[in-house]
């Protein structure tokens, strides 16, 4: 298998990878490479197979087509061997919600085999700025401080490797930017991170790569600034006017081209600084394009 | 991008049913338990004394005087161990592990890390089975009380309990594993359950049951266990090895299946 970032050893590997469900295909083909070291963004729809590929790299879905490759191991033989080397942070709150937040850890750290049981908590406990919370029982704890232990459960054995799913999900914007600094440490430390999620923001903060889902398969990859470049062009034109003027926009914007895509009461004409003949009306609000006018291009679904 | 992490060797190859692993997932039923240890033997202590009281004491001084020899309180003090068996493994697997894989996704989180269904379904048996093997003891106790005679066979009845609740505890997770809704379990209790603990001889002698029921009795294991316990208080027979045979090929055949029902359940 080939690398494709500055020539690293891939973490992940996935090749034509394909995984049904009874008539539903929810992975379709996936070829999907994490180099050691980076954050990389699964950014898709709800349904785009993003949950279905976390699910495959733990082990807990075995694909019907096609290679994965974790951190050296091929699974799902060396299953086991992979997930010693891997942190997950699930998508749901799944934590011992009567037991302690150091009992939380500690069972963690014993599950991944480290030896120093106390020690692992300790750290878990400052990772999550928990000190002062250790023997108060999860359902005491706020949902930021229960999603920031479940970030440090995942992280008792310090993995090379963490899965992230859907990490900041239902969160306030608060905590959001709270897991997302979090998060961002370990980028900075090394840590290679796959991260699925569905909101723009947080693949645009936290990704050196974004690798775009849709229908089960990669769409479009890159660095943010380059989807934007390749997808969208420049410059965004957004127009909010009566159906009936955005009707005559969208049509006058089409003639000459350009891609337009709906943005809640409103519609967005992408690569707007391509646009001659007042095709853009003078009332259009004109901004940077943004990786949600690739998500939006690319996938036909409204960003969150 | 050149820590160590990043650079970080293969993990060393892990072998089938890791103690590592199935101490850590008995280590999370500890600190669960924990939180719930003083209601379970509240219930643990005082089932039996009513149970006693009422079956024992009420119907044992009006109705049945002695029966296969014992005491009425002597027969169903020493039968209920297995009434207290089937009760803390069968219907704990099945809820507990119900709502572990399908409320709390406790199981999700658990097979991320480096454990497989196998190791955690043995964990979770070896788990209920010692707990069993505990509360099982406890009608006894209760019973020496109300004028059960100590006998030195009686300290082989928590291994005997042990081996019991470990069959049991595969069957409620394999149950669990193949329900769709939580509200199933009623027809396993029902159809299943309470059967099993009516003809194994707790309350009432199975030679008194028709020849097709005599003969389904010697298929149950609660009913081994019930014999294994009276004669570990009043005397072993030769054929109580066999029973223990019995008691742990039923343990080793549920564990398969067992595993093998989630396997199903958890891995897609």
């Amino acid at each position: 298998m080939s690398t494709t970032y500055s020539g690293a050893v891939a973490a992940i590997e996935m090749q034509g990878v394909v995984k049904r469900f009874g008539a539903i295909t929810a992975v379709d083909g996936l070829d999907l490479e994490v180099p050691k070291g980076i954050c990389l963004g699964l950014l898709g729809p709800n349904g785009a197979g993003k949950s279905t590929t976390m699910r495959m790299l733990t082990g807990q879905a075995v694909a019907d087509e096609g290679e994965i490759r974790v951190m050296d191991h091929d699974l799902p033989g060396d299953s086991k061997e992979a997930r010693a080397l891997m942190g997950v942070v699930p998508q749901l709150d799944n934590l011992d919600v009567d037991v302690t937040v150091e009992d939380n850890l500690a069972v963690f750290a014993r599950l991944y085999r480290v030896k120093d049981v106390r020690g692992a908590v300790d750290r878990g406990l400052a990772l999550a700025r928990l000190e002062g919370r250790r023997r108060d029982p999860v359902d005491e704890l706020s949902g930021g401080m229960r999603r920031r232990l479940l970030l440090a459960r995942g992280l008792t054995h310090d993995p090379p490797l963490l899965l992230l799913d859907e990490p900041t999900v239902g969160l306030d914007p608060q905590i959001r930017t709270e897991l997302w600094s979090l998060i961002d440490a370990l980028r900075s430390k090394g840590t290679t991170i796959l991260m699925s999620t569905h909101y723009i923001e947080e693949a645009e903060r936290l990704a050196d790569e974004v690798a775009l889902m849709a229908h089960g398969k990669i769409i479009s990859r890159g660095r943010p600034s380059e989807l934007v470049a390749q997808h969208a062009g420049r410059e965004t034109a957004e127009v909010y006017a009566p159906p009936e003027r955005l009707a005559e926009v969208r049509a006058a914007a089409e003639a000459q081209g350009l891609k337009v895509r709906p943005a809640g009461p409103a519609i967005a004409i992408v690569g707007a600084e391509r646009a001659t003949d007042g095709a853009i009306p003078s009332e259009a609000i004109r901004r940077a394009a943004s990786l949600e006018d690739v998500f939006v291009l690319l996938t036909g679904e409204e960003a969150e | 991008m050149t820590n160590e992490a990043a650079h970080a060797p293969r993990a060393p190859q892990m072998r089938r049913l890791e103690p590592a692993a199935i101490g850590g997932v008995m280590s999370r039923e500890v600190a669960n338990f924990r939180t719930f240890w003083k209601a379970t033997t509240f219930s643990s202590v005082l089932e039996p004394v009513i149970y006693l009281l009422a079956f024992g004491l009420g119907l044992g001084s009006t109705i049945v005087n002695r029966v296969d020899g014992l005491s009425y309180v002597e027969y169903v003090g020493t039968g209920m161990v297995a009434t207290a068996v089937i009760f803390s493994s069968a219907l704990p697997a099945m809820f507990g592990t119900f709502v572990k894989e399908r409320f709390q996704r406790t199981y999700d989180a658990i097979l991320a890390a480096p454990v497989d269904v196998e190791e955690l379904v043995t964990a979770e048996m070896l788990w209920i089975g010692l707990r069993s093997g505990f509360y099982g003891c406890f009608p006894l106790i209760v019973s020496m009380l109300f004028g059960l005679d100590p006998a030195l066979g009686m300290l082989l009845v928590p291994f005997f309990c042990f081996f019991t609740a470990l069959g049991f505890a595969a069957f409620g997770i394999a149950v669990a594993a193949s329900v769709a809704k939580i509200d199933q379990f009623n027809y396993v209790t029902t159809l299943v359950i309470t059967p099993l603990f009516l003809v194994a001889g707790t309350f009432f002698p199975i030679d008194q049951l028709p020849q097709a029921l005599q003969v389904a009795a010697q298929l149950n294991p609660l009913h081994h266990l019930v014999e294994l316990v009276r004669h570990a208080c009043f005397g072993f027979e030769s054929w109580d090895l066999l029973r223990v045979a019995v008691l742990i090929g039923f343990a080793l055949a549920l564990w398969r299946v067992a595993v093998h029902r989630m396997e199903k359940r958890l891995i897609d």
